[in-house]
C-alpha cells in the first residue's frame, strides 16, 4: 500500500507532465526514497496507481540502474568506477572496501549497514578517485579518509 | 580574458541568489529578448556560431530554426540536457552548482524563440547539490514573474520542471532522454523525424545542453560579433576546458575556444605530475580519439581536434600517463560502455561485451593473437551509421586510436602473456 | 512507382514502402529480423544492411538498414558489397555469441528464421571463446513454451504482444546484454494472441507447447491449407499431421482475411481431432456388438431412407455436407439446426446484406476504419481475430498526421512516437466490461435491448427518416449525438455487431446506423459475427430452423431423423430436444465426437473432422473458403459426411456415381440449384487440376522416414493413399514450385525454411497471394429497397425483479464447444458462474463466489456468483455454452434465488 504522502508526492508530479506514465520514473523514486528500494509489493502498488501494467513498469524500473529491486543496506555507497578514477586508482578504495567491509560490487554486508555498487563517473573527475554514499559525495579518496568517512555511517 | 559563463561563479560560496544574479545584469537578456522576434533571436544565435557544447558541435542557432513556427503546434518542449555522464566530464556541474539562474534565464530566451510553452532540466542524479539549487532558483523565477504564465507582459508563458534521472548513461542521448522523460526506457529514436518536428511527447522539441544555453543570454546582451570574437580558433565563444589524470593540478577552466592542448596541460594543468610522462589524452570525454604528444599544439576547438583525428566532444581532457596501461585504461572504457549498452540494437548491445571480455583477456595475460584483428573489426563495425545511435561509434573511438597510437602495448600483452604495468 | 538501382540494375518499385519491402518483393534475399511486414520497422537488428549510395558516381557508399530507407527514384544501392555483406555476416554471429547452438533439441529447428537468416550470411565459424550468458526460463501457461537462452533480442515479441495486441503481461526488462523477455513472474499469459508469438519470435523461445506433447518437425508434416473452426471468421491455418495425429496449427497468411495472425483459439483448439472420444466405428445400437462395418450398416439403413426422412443441417459442417443432406431428404425436408433466434437473426443479417446496403468488410477492410461502433458484442471473445483488426483501427487512425511531416507508414518507431497514446474513436456498447474498452472513447453497460436503442436513436441522429426511439432514457440520447457525430464525420466509419447476445434488434439498429451513414461509394462498412465456422452457408441455404414451431408441425413424425455433425442438446433445452427426437421412429447421427445427441441416435455414423475431409465454409462476411484433407486416416470410417450422405442417397436410389464425387462437384451442383451461391465452386479447385502435369504436394521436399515409420508394424512400403478428391497429393511428390494461393500446403521457399517464406508466395511484401487470396465473395446478388429490418424498435429495458434477463457472455476458452475439448484451453477454461452487478448482489444478500439458485425455464443450475459492477440492472451473465452450462435457450430470463 502506497502511503498518502507517498500517493500525494506522486500526484504532484503527474500534474506535471501531459501524461500520467511520464511520472512512473518519479513514482519509482518517491518510494525508493522512502523504502529503501522497490519491492515486488511495492512495484504492484505503484503500478495500480500510475494505471500501468507491472510489467509495463517493471520493463522501466529493471532498466534504469539506480531504481533497486532489491534490498539494499541502510547505506549505499556507490564508487565511481569510470577512467579518471581508474586513473587515479578507485581499485584500491575497492580493495580497501573488500577488506574492510567484507563486501564486493552488487553486495551488501550481513548486518545490512552498507551496500556497495560500482557507479559511472560521477563528474567530478578533477577530485579523483570519488564516491557517494547516500545524497554525500566524498572526493579526492584516501583509503585513510574512507576510514573515517565509513565510520560516519551506521 | 573574459569569461563570462564563469565569472560569477566562485566554489567557495554559494551561487548567486536571484537578486544577486539580477544586480549582476542577470535576466537583462530576458527583457532584451522578449522585445524581439522569435526568429530574431535564432538568427542571432546561428550568427553567433555557437555549436553545442553536449559533445556534437552542431551550430544551434541552427538547429532551433527546424522547429516549425506556423503557430500549429500547442505544445512545444525546450530541454536542457543536464545528464553529463561521459566518463571524463564534470564541466555542465560547474555551471549548474555555480550559477543555476544563468541557465535558467538561457532556457527562457531559447524557449522563447522556439515558442516553447513547457521546458525541463534534465538532471543527473548524482548532482544533488545542483538539484538543490536549481529547485531554487526555478522557485525564486517563478516568484519573480520570469516564468509562469505572461512573463514580463509579452504574452510569452513557460513552465519549467526539474526532473532527475534515475541512471544510465544513454539517458544523455538526447532522443533516449525524451524517452526518458515520458516515463520510458531510455532507449534512443531513429533521426529522422528529429525532435524538433516530433520530440517529447510527440511535439515539437529541442534539447540543448547546460553550456550551450549558459551561452545564450551573453550572446543576445552582447551580439554575434563579441562572441565569435571570444575565440582564438575556428569556432566562436569561450569553453570550459577540463583535465583530469595524473596532472599536477586537474581542474576545470572558461578559457577562448582553440586554447591549445599544450597550454591546457601546461600552463592550466600544471603539468605533469612528477614522475609521469604524458601518453595520451581523450580530448572530449570518454568517447572521443586519443591525441598523443605530436597533438601538443592542435587548438581545442570543433575544427581543429577534428582535423587532428579526434573529437572536442564535451572538452574536458582524460589523460593517459606513461605508467598507466593503456590496454587496462581502453577496457575501464569499454566496460563503461558496454554497462550502458541500451540493449536496443545488435552491434551494441553484443559488440561492446565481447570488446571487452578480449581487453580483459589481454590484461589477464591469455590474449591471443587474432584478438587484435577482432577489435579492429569491432571499430569499424560499430562505427557511425552502423549502430543505432552514437553510443557504440563513440565507444569505439579511444578503442581504435589506442589501436594505432599504443599497438605496440597491445602486442606486447600479447607476446608476453602479461600486462607489462603491472 | 519509382526506379531504384540495385547492384547497377534498375527495377521499378513501388514509392511509400521501404527498401527492405522492395528487396523482398522483387526477390532478392536479404536477412532481417526485427522488421515484421505487419508491424514495420524500428531499426533495432542491424540485419537488413545494405551499401546506399548517393548517385551513380558515388563508390564508396555508406551502410545502411534497409529496412529505415524509403524507395525513392534513382536509389542506388548494393546488396551485393562485400562491406555489407560482411556487415550481415557479422551481425549474426554477435548475436550468436550467447546464443546456445542447440538448434538439435530445440522445437524451432528446421523453421527457424535464425537458422535460414545464418546460412544466408554465410556466417559459419565462432569466434567469441568466452561464456555465454544464462537466463532462467518462465512458466508461461499450457500453450507458450519460454527458452530464453535462445533469444536474439529482436524485440518482435514486445512489439507484438504489447504493441500491435495490447497484451499488458509481457515485456522486455533490464538493459544492455542482460535484456530478458518475459512476464514479471512465471504464469499464464493473458493476451487471446499469444500463440503468434510462437510465429513472431524468430528463434526458440518462444514455441508452441501443444505441439511439444507430440513434437514434430516441420518437414516432416503433412500439411494441407485449412480454415479454422472455431468461430465465424474463418481464418486461414496450414494444419500438420504425422503419425495419423494432428500436430500443429500454424497461421496461413490471407492478406484479406487473418493476415500474418490468428487468435490462440484457433491455434491451440485443434486436439479434439486426437481426443479418445472420436466416434471409431459406425454403430447400430440395435447391433449386438454395436459396432459394425459397413455393409451391415448399408444394409441396416438401406429400409430407412425410403420413408419419412428428415434432415437437420449443421453450422460447423461444411457446404458439400450441407447440401449432400439436402440433396438425400430434399429440400422440403431439409432444416436447419440452429436455435430459432440464431436463426431468426441470420435471415435478418441475409437480407441487409442482400440490399447492398451497407459494406461487408473483410478484416483486412476494417482496420482501415477511422471510426468504430460495436454494438453488443465482446470481440475478443466471441470472434477473437476481428478485435485485433479494430485494435490497429482504432491504433492507426491518428496517424494520418504522420504524412504531414513525412513519416513514412512502415517506420513504426516514430509514427507510435509521433502519435503516443492518442487513439482514433471507438463506441463499445455491451453490458459488461470488454477488452476493447481500454481503446474506447465511449463505453455504455447496457442491456441487450437498450443497446439495440441506442443504435436506433443514433441511426435517428443521422437520419430523422429513420423513426424516433420513444421513450429514451436519461442521457441516452446525449450519447447518441455524440456518435453519431463522430460517425458522421468519419471518412470510413465501421459498424460491428453480432449474434453474441441473441437480439435480433440489435442487429436491425446496428444496419440502421450503416444504412444512414453513407450511400454509393461512402456506404459505411457493417461487420457481422455469427456464431460458427459455417453459420453463414447454412443460412444462406434458406432452411427454417428445427426448433421453428412451424418447421416443428412440417415434420411430423418422421421415420427418419438424420442429424449431421451437430449436438442438438446443447443448442436448446433438454426437453425441447427430446421432444423432437421422441417424434422420429429412427434417428442417424453422423459426428466425430460422442456427445449427447449421439447417444440418442439409433445409427452413428462416424465422420471426419476438418483435419480429415474437404470442404467449403462461408465465413461472417460471406467469404467462401476452402479447406483440405490433412491426411488419410487409418480407421476407414473417418470420412467425410458428404461421402457418407452422397452414399446413402445412392444407396435410396439404387444408383452408383460413375465417378468419384468431388467436393467440387457438390458445390458447383449447389451453386447451379442456389443462385446465392454462385461463385463459390471457384473456392474449392476441381480435383483434376494440375500444375506442369503434377498434383500439389502435402508434404515438404525434406520428409522423411516415409518408408520407416510404419516399419515396426509392417516392413513392405505402404502404397501412400491417392486423394481423388482435390488436386493435392498426400505425398512429398509433385509440383514444387509456386504453389496456387488456395492450395498452399505449407510456406516455404529455398533459403526460408521458416514462415517468413510466406513473402515468396506474395505479389509484393504484405499483399495478395500470387493470384489473389484466396475465397470467394458471395453476396453479389442485391435486393436493393428492402429496408424492413429497419423496424423494430424495442420497448425500454425494465428491470424486472422476477424475472432477471439471463446475458450469454462468450469466453473466448471454453464457448466454442470443440476447441474446449483440447486439453491446455479446458484448463484455461472459467468455471461456471452467475454474473451480476453489486446492488443487485445486496439484495440478494450475496457477495463474490456464494452459491445461487439460477432457475431457466424450469431447470436449475448452482453456481457461484461473480460481481460485475458494470452490469445493468436484474440482468445475470452466464459464460456462454460451458459445457455445464450447455442446453440453455437464448434469450433466456429466469429467477435468482439465494441457495
Ligand atoms: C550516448 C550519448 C550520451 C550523451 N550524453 C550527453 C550528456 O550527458 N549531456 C549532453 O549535453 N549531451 C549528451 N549527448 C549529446 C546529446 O545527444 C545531444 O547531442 C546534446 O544534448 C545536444 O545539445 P547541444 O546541441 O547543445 O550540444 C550524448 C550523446 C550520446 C550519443
Ligand atoms: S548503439 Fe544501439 S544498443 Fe547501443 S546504446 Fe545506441 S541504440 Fe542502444
Ligand atoms: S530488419 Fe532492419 S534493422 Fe532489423
Amino acid at each position: 500500500m502506497l502511503t498518502p504522502e507517498e500517493i500525494e508526492e506522486i500526484e504532484h508530479e503527474a500534474a506535471l507532465v501531459p501524461v500520467r506514465r511520464a511520472a512512473c520514473i518519479e513514482a519509482l523514486k518517491i518510494v525508493q526514497q522512502r523504502r529503501g528500494y522497490i519491492s515486488d509489493e511495492s512495484l504492484r502498488d505503484i503500478a495500480e496507481h500510475m494505471g500501468m501494467s507491472v510489467e509495463d513498469l517493471d520493463s522501466v524500473a529493471t532498466f534504469y540502474n539506480l531504481v533497486f529491486r532489491r534490498p539494499v543496506g541502510r547505506n549505499v555507497i556507490l564508487l565511481c568506477d569510470s577512467i579518471s578514477c581508474y586513473v587515479m586508482g578507485y581499485e584500491k578504495i575497492y580493495e580497501y572496501i573488500r577488506e574492510r567491509l567484507q563486501i564486493g560490487f552488487g553486495e551488501t554486508t550481513r548486518d545490512g549497514r552498507f551496500t556497495l555498487l560500482p557507479n559511472c563517473c560521477l563528474g567530478t573527475c578533477d577530485h579523483a578517485p570519488a564516491l557517494m554514499i547516500n545524497n554525500e559525495l566524498y572526493r579526492d579518496l584516501t583509503t585513510e579518509r574512507l576510514n573515517e568517512i565509513l565510520t560516519e555511517y551506521k | 580574458m573574459e569569461k563570462p559563463l564563469t565569472q560569477h561563479i566562485n566554489s567557495n560560496r554559494p551561487p548567486l541568489n536571484f537578486n544577486e544574479y539580477s544586480g549582476v545584469g542577470g535576466y537583462e537578456a530576458v527583457r532584451k529578448a522578449m522585445a524581439m522576434a522569435p526568429a530574431e533571436i535564432t538568427k542571432t544565435v546561428q550568427d553567433s556560431d555557437l555549436k553545442g557544447r553536449g559533445g556534437a558541435g552542431f551550430n544551434t542557432g541552427m538547429k532551433w530554426s527546424f522547429v516549425p513556427m506556423n503557430g500549429r503546434h500547442e505544445s512545444k518542449y525546450l530541454v536542457a540536457n543536464a545528464d553529463e555522464m561521459e566518463p571524463g566530464t564534470f564541466k555542465d556541474r560547474l555551471l549548474l552548482e555555480g550559477n543555476p539562474h544563468q541557465l535558467i534565464e538561457g532556457m527562457i530566451i531559447s524557449a522563447y524563440a522556439i515558442q516553447a510553452n513547457v521546458s525541463y532540466i534534465f538532471l543527473r542524479w548524482a548532482y544533488k547539490k545542483a538539484a538543490r539549487v536549481i529547485r531554487q532558483a526555478i522557485a525564486e523565477a517563478y516568484d519573480a514573474g520570469y516564468l509562469g504564465k505572461n512573463i514580463l507582459g509579452s504574452g510569452f508563458s513557460l513552465e519549467m520542471h526539474l526532473h532527475t534521472g534515475v541512471g544510465r548513461y544513454m539517458c544523455g542521448e538526447e532522443t533516449a532522454l525524451l524517452n526518458a522523460l515520458e516515463g520510458k526506457r531510455a532507449t534512443p529514436r531513429t533521426k529522422p523525424p528529429f525532435p524538433q518536428v516530433s520530440g517529447l511527447f510527440g511535439k515539437p522539441t529541442i534539447v540543448n545542453n547546460v553550456e550551450t544555453l549558459c551561452n545564450i543570454p551573453h550572446i543576445i546582451n552582447r551580439g554575434a560579433e563579441w562572441f565569435k570574437d571570444l575565440s582564438l580558433g575556428d569556432d566562436a565563444g569561450t569553453k570550459l576546458y577540463g583535465i583530469s589524470g595524473r596532472v599536477n593540478k586537474p581542474g576545470i577552466w572558461e578559457l577562448p575556444m582553440g586554447t591549445t592542448m599544450r597550454e591546457l596541460i601546461e600552463e592550466h594543468g600544471g603539468g605533469m605530475r612528477k614522475g609521469y610522462k604524458f601518453k595520451g589524452a581523450l580530448p572530449g570525454g570518454a568517447s572521443t580519439d586519443f591525441l598523443v604528444e605530436e597533438h601538443m599544439d592542435v587548438k581545442m576547438d570543433f575544427r581543429s581536434v577534428a582535423a587532428a583525428g579526434s573529437r572536442l566532444g564535451t572538452g574536458t581532457m582524460v589523460i593517459l600517463d606513461d605508467q598507466t596501461c593503456p590496454v587496462g585504461f581502453v577496457h575501464n572504457l569499454e566496460h563503461f560502455f558496454a554497462q550502458e549498452s541500451c540493449g536496443w540494437c545488435t552491434p551494441c548491445r553484443e559488440g561492446l561485451p565481447w570488446t571487452e571480455k578480449i581487453l580483459k583477456s589481454l590484461e589477464n595475460g591469455s590474449g591471443r593473437q587474432e584478438d587484435i584483428s577482432l577489435l579492429e573489426m569491432h571499430t569499424q563495425f560499430l562505427g557511425p551509421g552502423n549502430t543505432f545511435c552514437a553510443l557504440a561509434p563513440g565507444a569505439m573511438e579511444p578503442l581504435q586510436s589506442a589501436l594505432k597510437y599504443f599497438r605496440d602495448d597491445f602486442e606486447k600483452h600479447i607476446d608476453e602473456k602479461r600486462c607489462p604495468y603491472k | 512507382m519509382a526506379v531504384i538501382y540495385i547492384d547497377n540494375v534498375p527495377y521499378e518499385v513501388k514509392a511509400g514502402k521501404n527498401l527492405l519491402e522492395a528487396c523482398l518483393s522483387l526477390g532478392f534475399d536479404l536477412p532481417y529480423f526485427c522488421w515484421h511486414p505487419a508491424m514495420g520497422s524500428v531499426g533495432a537488428c542491424r540485419q537488413c544492411a545494405v551499401k546506399l549510395f548517393k548517385d551513380d558516381q558515388d563508390t564508396k557508399g555508406r551502410l545502411v538498414m534497409s529496412c529505415m530507407e524509403s524507395v525513392r527514384d534513382n536509389l542506388y544501392c548494393s546488396i551485393e558489397d562485400t562491406t555489407a555483406k560482411a556487415f550481415r555476416s557479422q551481425v549474426i554471429e554477435w548475436l550468436m555469441t550467447n546464443h546456445p547452438h542447440d538448434c538439435a533439441v530445440c522445437d524451432e529447428g528446421g523453421s527457424c528464421h535464425l537458422q535460414d537468416m545464418t546460412v544466408m550470411t554465410g556466417h559459419a565459424y565462432r569466434r567469441f571463446n568466452y561464456k555465454k550468458r544464462t537466463y532462467n526460463n518462465q512458466y508461461l501457461g499450457p500453450l507458450i513454451n519460454h527458452e530464453m537462452n535462445r533469444c536474439i533480442q529482436c524485440y518482435r515479441c514486445v512489439r507484438f504482444y504489447k504493441d500491435y495486441a495490447g497484451g499488458k503481461d509481457l515485456d522486455v526488462f533490464a538493459a544492455h546484454n542482460n535484456v530478458y523477455f518475459g512476464r514479471a513472474t512465471d504464469g499464464v499469459l493473458e493476451n487471446e494472441f499469444s500463440g503468434n508469438l510462437a510465429e513472431v519470435c524468430p528463434t526458440g523461445v518462444f514455441t508452441d507447447k501443444t505441439l511439444k506433447e507430440h513434437y514434430t518437425r516441420k518437414w516432416d508434416l503433412t500439411m494441407a491449407p485449412s480454415i479454422c473452426q472455431h468461430c465465424s471468421l474463418g481464418c486461414n491455418i496450414i494444419a500438420g499431421e504425422r503419425y495419423g495425429e494432428l500436430r500443429q496449427i500454424t497461421n496461413r497468411y490471407n492478406g484479406d482475411v487473418n493476415g500474418y495472425f490468428i487468435c490462440d483459439r484457433g491455434r491451440f483448439g485443434y486436439e479434439y481431432v486426437n481426443s479418445l472420444n472420436r466416434i471409431q466405428h459406425p454403430l447400430i445400437r440395435s447391433h449386438v456388438p454395436e459396432a459394425v462395418n459397413r455393409e451391415t450398416l448399408f444394409d441396416h439403413l438401406k429400409p430407412l431412407l425410403s420413408g419419412k426422412v428428415i434432415g437437420v443441417g449443421s453450422p460447423r459442417a461444411s457446404l458439400e455436407s450441407n447440401f449432400a443432406l439436402r440433396q438425400l431428404v430434399g429440400e422440403n425436408q431439409f432444416f436447419s439446426g440452429v436455435p430459432e433466434t440464431t436463426a431468426e437473426m441470420m435471415e435478418i443479417i441475409l437480407s441487409v446484406f442482400n440490399t447492398g446496403d451497407v459494406r461487408i468488410p473483410s478484416m483486412k477492410e476494417t482496420e482501415e476504419a477511422d471510426v468504430v461502433l460495436i454494438l453488443g458484442e465482446d470481440l475478443n471473445n466471441s470472434a477473437p481475430r476481428l478485435a485485433l483488426s479494430v485494435r490497429q483501427a482504432v491504433r492507426n487512425n491518428p496517424v494520418e498526421v504522420a504524412n504531414t511531416i513525412n513519416i513514412p507508414a512502415w517506420h513504426d518507431a516514430a509514427l507510435r512516437e509521433l502519435v503516443q497514446s492518442e487513439k482514433g474513436d471507438c463506441f463499445i456498447a455491451y453490458p459488461v466490461i470488454t477488452k476493447l474498452d481500454e481503446l474506447a472513447s465511449g463505453t455504455y453497460y447496457i442491456s441487450p435491448d437498450e443497446i439495440a436503442r441506442l443504435g436506433y436513436a443514433i441511426a435517428n441522429f443521422l437520419d430523422p427518416q429513420a423513426s424516433a426511439v420513444p421513450d429514451l432514457q436519461g442521457n441516452m440520447q446525449g450519447h447518441a449525438v455524440l456518435i453519431g457525430n463522430s460517425l458522421q464525420k468519419a471518412k470510413n466509419p465501421l459498424i460491428v455487431t453480432g449474434v453474441s447476445l441473441q437480439n435480433p434488434s440489435i442487429i436491425k439498429a446496428a444496419a440502421a446506423i450503416a444504412a444512414a451513414l453513407g450511400e454509393g461509394d461512402r456506404k459505411a462498412m457493417l461487420a457481422v459475427v455469427v456464431p460458427d465456422c459455417n453459420s453463414m452457408g447454412l443460412a444462406m441455404m434458406n432452411a427454417p430452423s428445427i426448433l421453428n414451431s412451424t418447421a416443428l408441425s412440417t415434420i411430423g413424425s418422421p421415420d427418419t431423423l438424420i442429424i449431421l455433425e451437430n449436438d442438438l442438446f446443447s443448442i436448446s433445452q433438454e426437453a425441447q430436444i427430446s421432444e423432437i427426437l421422441d417424434r422420429s421412429t429412427n434417428i442417424i447421427v453422423l459426428d466425430h465426437l460422442h456427445n449427447p445427441t449421439s447417444a440418442r441416435a439409433d445409427i452413428v455414423i462416424p465422420v471426419g473432422t476438418f483435419s480429415e475431409a474437404d470442404g467449403t465454409l462461408v465465413n461472417n462476411e460471406g467469404r467462401a473458403q476452402a479447406y483440405f484433407q490433412v491426411y488419410m486416416p487409418k480407421n476407414e470410417n473417418l470420412r467425410e459426411s458428404w461421402r457418407w450422405l452422397s452414399d446413402l442417397k445412392n444407396l435410396r436410389d439404387g444408383t452408383t456415381d460413375a465417378n468419384n464425387v468431388t467436393p467440387h462437384d457438390l458445390i458447383r451442383q449447389l451453386a447451379d440449384k442456389m443462385p446465392q451461391f454462385t461463385g463459390a465452386d471457384q473456392a474449392m479447385p476441381t480435383a483434376d487440376l494440375r500444375i506442369k502435369d503434377q498434383k500439389i504436394p502435402r508434404e515438404p521436399h525434406r520428409y522423411s522416414g516415409r518408408t520407416a515409420m510404419n516399419a515396426n508394424l509392417d516392413v513392405s512400403e505402404p502404397k501412400p493413399p491417392s486423394d481423388p478428391d482435390t488436386p493435392l497429393s498426400f505425398t512429398m511428390e509433385g509440383y514444387k514450385g509456386l504453389q496456387p494461393a488456395p492450395l498452399n500446403s505449407f510456406f516455404w521457399s529455398p533459403g526460408w525454411n521458416s514462415n517468413q517464406s510466406v513473402h515468396k508466395y506474395q505479389m509484393e511484401v504484405g499483399g495478395a497471394l500470387y493470384g489473389g487470396n484466396p475465397g470467394v465473395r458471395l453476396f453479389n446478388h442485391i435486393n436493393p429497397g428492402d429496408r424492413s429490418y429497419m423496424n423494430g424498435i424495442p420497448p425500454r429495458f425494465k428491470p424486472d425483479k422476477e424475472n432477471w434477463e439471463m446475458l450469454p457472455l462468450p469466453h473466448l476458452f471454453g464457448s466454442e464447444a470443440l476447441s474446449s475439448l483440447s486439453k491446455g484451453i479446458a484448463e484455461l477454461s472459467p468455471q461456471p458462474y452467475v454474473a451480476i452487478n453489486s446492488m443487485d448482489a445486496e439484495s440478494l444478500n450475496v457477495d463474490e463466489g456464494s452459491i445461487l439458485q439460477v432457475i431457466i425455464e424450469g431447470v436449475q443450475y448452482e453456481l457461484p456468483v461473480k460481481i460485475k459492477p458494470e452490469l445493468p440492472a436484474r440482468t445475470a451473465g452466464l459464460p456462454y455454452n460451458l459445457q455445464e452450462l450447455t442446453g440453455i435457450k437464448w434469450p433466456a430470463h429466469g429467477q435468482l434465488v439465494k441457495g
